[in-house]
């Protein structure tokens, strides 16, 4: 019942089983807290069966792209991506934190070619619990923490 | 194995096998060297040293190590006399520079650069250095002296001793010894300890770590002592520098708890953290330590230029 405390959705993206309080972290790195965006809502700390307390944000009118998938991966490991149509689940993946991250994560060593050279930034997950990646350039490992200040 | 076009970037690209066959076919020019004097397997090929920032020590054993073979070299040894001045990219250099030459060796002051060059060049470039990141070739010239002096390198007891913590050459030798059956004491100050994530990873791969900051403890159970400068320019502020600075010093006094066999080696240049009364003993491999880069150099630069097939 717990998705009644926010409205359903016609068209779009509910990205459930968020880990509680990281359900703002997602917003913000999906840049939809954009005054131009469509209808955004999310519900934090709503009780989950599997994770006890959990995030779930609703996008109407928004489908993500892989990259984002794969952002989200990296904050919210533990999510699901719903894909609305007609107010019905048309489709639903869990999300993965792909073997190499490409282009959606900057490295947090100032000193790294790829910060100041035009590169294409490459990471390669050297854990996925707790999450670490290794910089294909500089060889930087970088762990949770760094990885959301520089997504 | 074939390393024909092969770029020579950081030990974690290496196998086991990759680093024993540079070691042996190092250890063949080195032979044929002393028989013939001057080989000539590069004849007409170019080597570029691109160093971007200063290592004398590290450009003329390149340098040497492509003569000795009958090559030739071109380069720069500083950035400020090139078109990087004017704001040129990285990127734009490699390549230019590829259209005169027939292997790179880049030094630069940013982590990544060599991988950088590697992926724009059509030519093999070797890291000569790349921040406080990598320095392949002087790992690889270590596992060889090492070698040369034990004839093995599977079942020492090694310290590594000073800088822990910015010395890029004990990262890259750290990594390059989990290949070996070998205990490693890291020897330094609290300050400059060994980067927590190297520590996991080379347990993780088996190898015996012990973390102390006592030198001549330590010093009775080692069969090498590698010591490192503390590098005042790596230090991000003067104070942590001064805090450590002068730490440890080798000196006869403290060799006396030393086993005799005790090798002392240093990537080099040293301050003061190996006194020169040490140079005259048994104990001091350093010297040699220089000398063993110019046959693994010449191993590297024969291999990924493709001309070292009959050797």
């Amino acid at each position: 019942m717990a998705e009644l405390k926010v409205t359903a959705i016609r068209e779009g993206t509910v990205i459930d089983h968020i880990p509680a309080g990281k359900g703002l972290k997602v917003i913000e790195i999906l840049r939809l807290n954009r005054p131009n965006g469509g209808v955004l809502l999310l519900a934090s700390n709503v009780h989950s069966g599997k994770l006890g307390r959990k995030d779930i944000v609703k996008i109407e009118g928004k489908f993500l792209s892989e990259e984002e998938v794969n952002k989200i991966a990296l904050i919210a490991p533990t999510a699901t991506v719903n894909i609305v149509r007609d107010y019905k689940v048309a489709e639903k993946f869990k999300v993965e934190v792909p073997g190499e991250i490409t282009g959606i994560l900057r490295c947090a060593n100032p000193n790294c070619v790829s910060n100041h050279e035009y590169t294409v930034s490459k990471f390669y997950v050297v854990s996925r619990e707790p999450l670490k990646v290794r910089c294909h350039y500089c060889e930087r490992t970088m762990e949770e923490e760094e990885i959301l200040g520089n997504l | 194995m074939d390393w024909k076009g092969r770029d020579v970037i950081s030990v974690r690209d290496f196998s086991k096998e990759d680093i024993e066959f540079v070691l042996n076919v190092a250890e063949r020019l080195e032979t044929e060297l002393n028989e013939k004097g001057a080989l000539d397997y590069a004849k007409g090929k170019i080597l570029a040293t691109l160093f971007f920032e200063p290592s004398t020590r590290t450009r003329l054993s390149f340098e040497s190590a492509m003569h000795r073979l009958g090559g030739s070299v071109i380069g720069f040894s500083s950035a400020a006399s090139t078109s990087v001045k004017k704001g040129e990219s990285l990127a734009d250099t490699i390549k230019t520079v590829e259209q005169y030459s027939d292997v790179i060796v880049l030094r630069h002051p940013m982590e990544g650069a060599a991988r950088l060059a590697a992926e724009v060049a059509d030519i093999p470039v070797i890291n000569a250095g790349d921040g406080s990141n990598q320095h392949p070739t002087q790992t690889l010239l270590d596992l060889y002296t090492i070698k040369r002096a034990f004839g093995r390198i599977d079942g020492l007891t090694i310290g590594l001793l000073g800088d822990l913590k910015y010395g890029r050459t004990v990262h890259s030798l750290a990594e390059a010894l989990a290949f070996y059956d070998v205990e490693l004491y890291l020897i330094s100050p609290e300050l400059l300890r060994m980067p927590k994530h190297i520590i996991e990873e080379l347990r993780e791969k088996g190898v015996r770590i012990h973390e102390t900051t006592d030198l001549e403890g330590t010093i009775p159970k080692l069969d090498v002592l590698y010591v490192t400068r503390i590098q005042r320019e790596r230090f991000p502020d003067e104070q942590e520098y001064l805090k450590v600075k002068g730490s440890y010093q080798v000196n006869c006094a403290v060799l006396k708890r030393a086993r005799e066999g005790l090798r002392i080696m240093h990537p080099l240049p040293r301050v003061d953290e190996i006194h020169p009364e040490v140079d005259k003993t048994s104990h001091a491999l350093y010297f040699r330590q220089v000398f063993s880069g110019v046959p693994v150099r010449m191993a590297l630069l024969g291999l990924t230029l493709g001309v070292l097939e009959g050797v």
